[in-house]
């Protein structure tokens, strides 16, 4: 009982969390137990097959790739923060003006940028900092299954390379792909929106205390209730 | 020795009460109408609670907190969300709608929030659902201190007497009942015991049920297929009727339950090496219902507990035995107390517990009109159709996930499906030359 205590202190660092990935203090707190939630056997970190287990995602034609974005350098773990750290980048960018924030700060995690860079990264699967044609053949391949024929893939990647290449190099390097997207506007997409902060709340220092009292008013119900079986 | 005498006296009128005023209402089925009178308190608490705590919170808050989920999805299909008219080409930032779907399950899916309890919209009073909520005022507090001592020293010891009766009742009853012979009174017999002994066991939860469409409450020789959410539902539906009950030999007390009302009607347990034969089991139940005379049966097809916001896949082994099927949906009422049992967190006598410390249990039962396979229907269409019904009528999401959560051919076809529909849009209008699909 009481399993869904609704302390910040449970997760560690917290502050340096929020400040590095912009979420709210509400937001990280369902992030940690949706974290906890898919951690089946309570190992305090996420596996990818704890990961392949949500079905919606297993289904999703680039699932095996955005599981992949979550362990980067092949490692088969993933903590709280790793794991929050790529939610991150889904945030709604901040309205505010680019010129505001001090250059010498590390650009925020969901700045658009670094939503490219999170894009970018699905396709690049060596991470060389290039998406060749084999590349995007390959997730080509992923998007569409059996249903496309080789030859149209081919095709198809052909003229995009084509499109997007600029220095001629037959491979889409990310100042191009960014260049394509920015034409495009689409950058926009890469959005996750949480109405978390409008919902969650977190309860004042008297409601806590009166919280503990409770637990002790817990044990006296049952107390009361094994006396009177016995006595009965 | 007077402190004894007291007490005594005061434990012998307190169960004189008990009998008077629950146990002979029970047997007969009728209510003196005391739960009704408490169920109006409750809701007109409960409503004073909720303008109160509207009152305390900034306006815009309480206009969203009506949306399920933690995100705002796009619910938008693929075509829009990809931004495209039919047969538009592939752009690199094709990518961005599938990561977005694929983010979007990761923070939050469909299947694993059915697993854990449904979540208010508005606060009912009890500590175990303020997740959201904040202080609001002193008197909301007071009442809320009022209602724990109301629920843990009021009701839970006559809860717990209650269920404690109930259980012992249904145990010694039914060995009686089984020392008769086959003969019709020994069937009206162990009707009237399992009945009254089910009705003091709803009584012990504060259950308040609504049974509609009573005209089609299956028949004998017919399977009874319902939504799972706890092993309350097995109560709730044989206070209106006996069934049938299908299940493993277990240890324990539930062992002893099972033994004893097999002697007075013919339930069908199976042992545990036996269930993993699936000729077995169709044998079993196909003879079960070929007996015109034996009650129906009851089968629970999701094989688990799911929080009763949704209904998900049904296991086709059911469907394939025949005869007809008689689909009931049952649906709780949460503002009151949490039915769901969530069999990883809490063991079943913390279950039980929580449930005898919540405020009651309220649910409405619908039978709906019974169902029989058609012809060129195989057992898993037949399953889904009787599972589409029963999520209209209980106004229950409808989910084609497994229940158990195992990765089967249902996903893959799914995949397939979203693949289907890109490859449509990308290469369907031969806006490249050469063969078509």
């Amino acid at each position: 009982m009481g399993s869904r205590s609704s302390h910040a202190a449970l997760i560690p660092d917290a502050d340096s969390l929020r400040r590095e990935t912009g979420f709210s203090q509400a937001s990280l707190l369902r992030l940690y137990h949706r974290f906890r939630a898919l951690d089946t056997n309570k190992k305090g970190y996420l596996s990818r097959m704890d990961l392949q287990q949500i079905g919606a995602l297993a289904v999703n034609p680039l699932g095996d790739r955005i599981i992949d974005s979550f362990f980067p350098d092949g490692s088969l773990q993933v903590d709280f923060p790793d794991f929050v750290r790529v939610l991150a980048h889904f945030r709604p960018a901040d309205d505010e003006d680019a010129g505001l924030r001090d250059p010498r700060e590390p650009e925020p995690l969901n700045s658009r940028m670094n939503k490219l860079r999170f894009a970018f990264q699905l396709y690049d699967l060596d991470r060389d900092g290039k998406i060749s044609r084999h590349e995007m053949l390959q997730v080509l391949r992923l998007m569409v299954g059996v249903q496309v024929t080789e030859e149209q893939l081919e095709s198809i990647a052909e003229r995009t390379v084509q499109e997007a290449d600029e220095d001629g190099d037959g491979a889409v390097s990310f100042l191009e792909f960014a260049k394509e997207e920015e034409e495009n506007g689409s950058g926009r997409q890469l959005v996750v929106s949480t109405t978390v902060c409008l919902k969650t709340q977190l309860p004042g220092r008297f409601l806590v205390l009166v919280i503990s009292v409770w637990n002790y008013w817990k044990l006296l119900g049952i107390i009361t209730t094994t006396a009177f079986i016995i006595v009965l | 020795m007077e402190g004894t005498e007291l007490a005594g006296k005061i434990l012998s009128t307190w169960l004189t009460l008990v009998l008077g005023l629950i146990l002979l209402p029970s047997a007969f089925g009728v209510s003196l109408g005391i739960s009704e009178i408490y169920m109006k308190i409750l809701v007109k608490t409960l409503e004073w609670a909720t303008i109160r705590i509207e009152k305390g919170v900034p306006k815009e808050s309480v206009k969203n907190s009506a949306s399920v989920g933690i995100i705002q999805r796009d619910e938008s299909p693929m075509e829009k969300g990809l931004s495209g008219l039919r047969g538009r080409d592939f752009e690199l930032s094709d990518v961005f709608y599938f990561s977005k779907k694929g983010l979007e399950a990761i923070v939050e899916d469909e299947v694993t929030q059915r697993f854990s309890s449904e979540e208010l919209v508005s606060w009912n009073l009890l500590t175990r659902t303020n997740i959201n909520f904040q202080y609001i005022s002193l008197r909301l507090t007071m009442v809320w201190v009022l209602g724990v001592i109301v629920r843990y020293c009021v009701l839970l010891p006559l809860r717990v007497t209650l269920a404690f009766i109930g259980i012992s009742l249904l145990v010694m009853g039914t060995t009686l009942v089984g020392q008769l012979p086959d003969s019709s009174l020994k069937s009206w017999l162990s009707e009237l015991v399992h009945l009254t002994c089910c009705r003091i066991c709803v009584r012990s939860l504060s259950g308040t049920i609504h049974y509609h469409n009573k005209q089609y409450r299956p028949q004998k020789g017919g399977i009874c297929v319902a939504n799972h959410t706890s092993p309350i539902d097995v109560f709730i539906l044989t206070t209106d009727g006996c069934y049938a009950m299908v299940g493993q030999v277990q240890g324990g007390l539930m062992g002893i339950i099972q033994r004893a009302i097999v002697k007075a009607c013919p339930h069908v347990w199976f042992e545990r090496s036996e269930m993993k034969d699936r000729h077995l089991v169709t044998k079993r139940l196909k003879e079960h219902i070929a007996d015109r005379k034996k009650l129906p049966i009851l089968i629970f097809p999701e094989g688990t507990c799911i929080n009763n916001t949704s209904v998900m896949m049904f296991k086709k082994g059911s469907f394939e035995i025949g005869g007809t099927i008689h689909p009931v949906a049952i649906k709780y009422n949460p503002q009151f107390g949490d039915a769901f049992w969530n069999s990883s967190k809490y063991n079943m006598v913390s279950y039980l517990l929580r449930v005898m410390t919540s405020w009651a249990i309220v649910c409405d039962v619908w039978y709906l009109p019974p169902m029989t396979r058609e012809e060129g229907e195989d057992a898993a269409q037949f399953a889904n159709r009787v599972k589409s019904a029963i999520a209209v009528q209980g106004g229950l999401t409808e989910l084609p996930w497994d229940g158990g959560l195992k990765r089967g051919k249902v996903k893959d076809a799914f995949r397939e499906e979203q693949q289907k529909n890109y490859s449509k849009m990308i290469v369907g209008n031969g806006s490249l030359n050469s063969e078509s699909n």
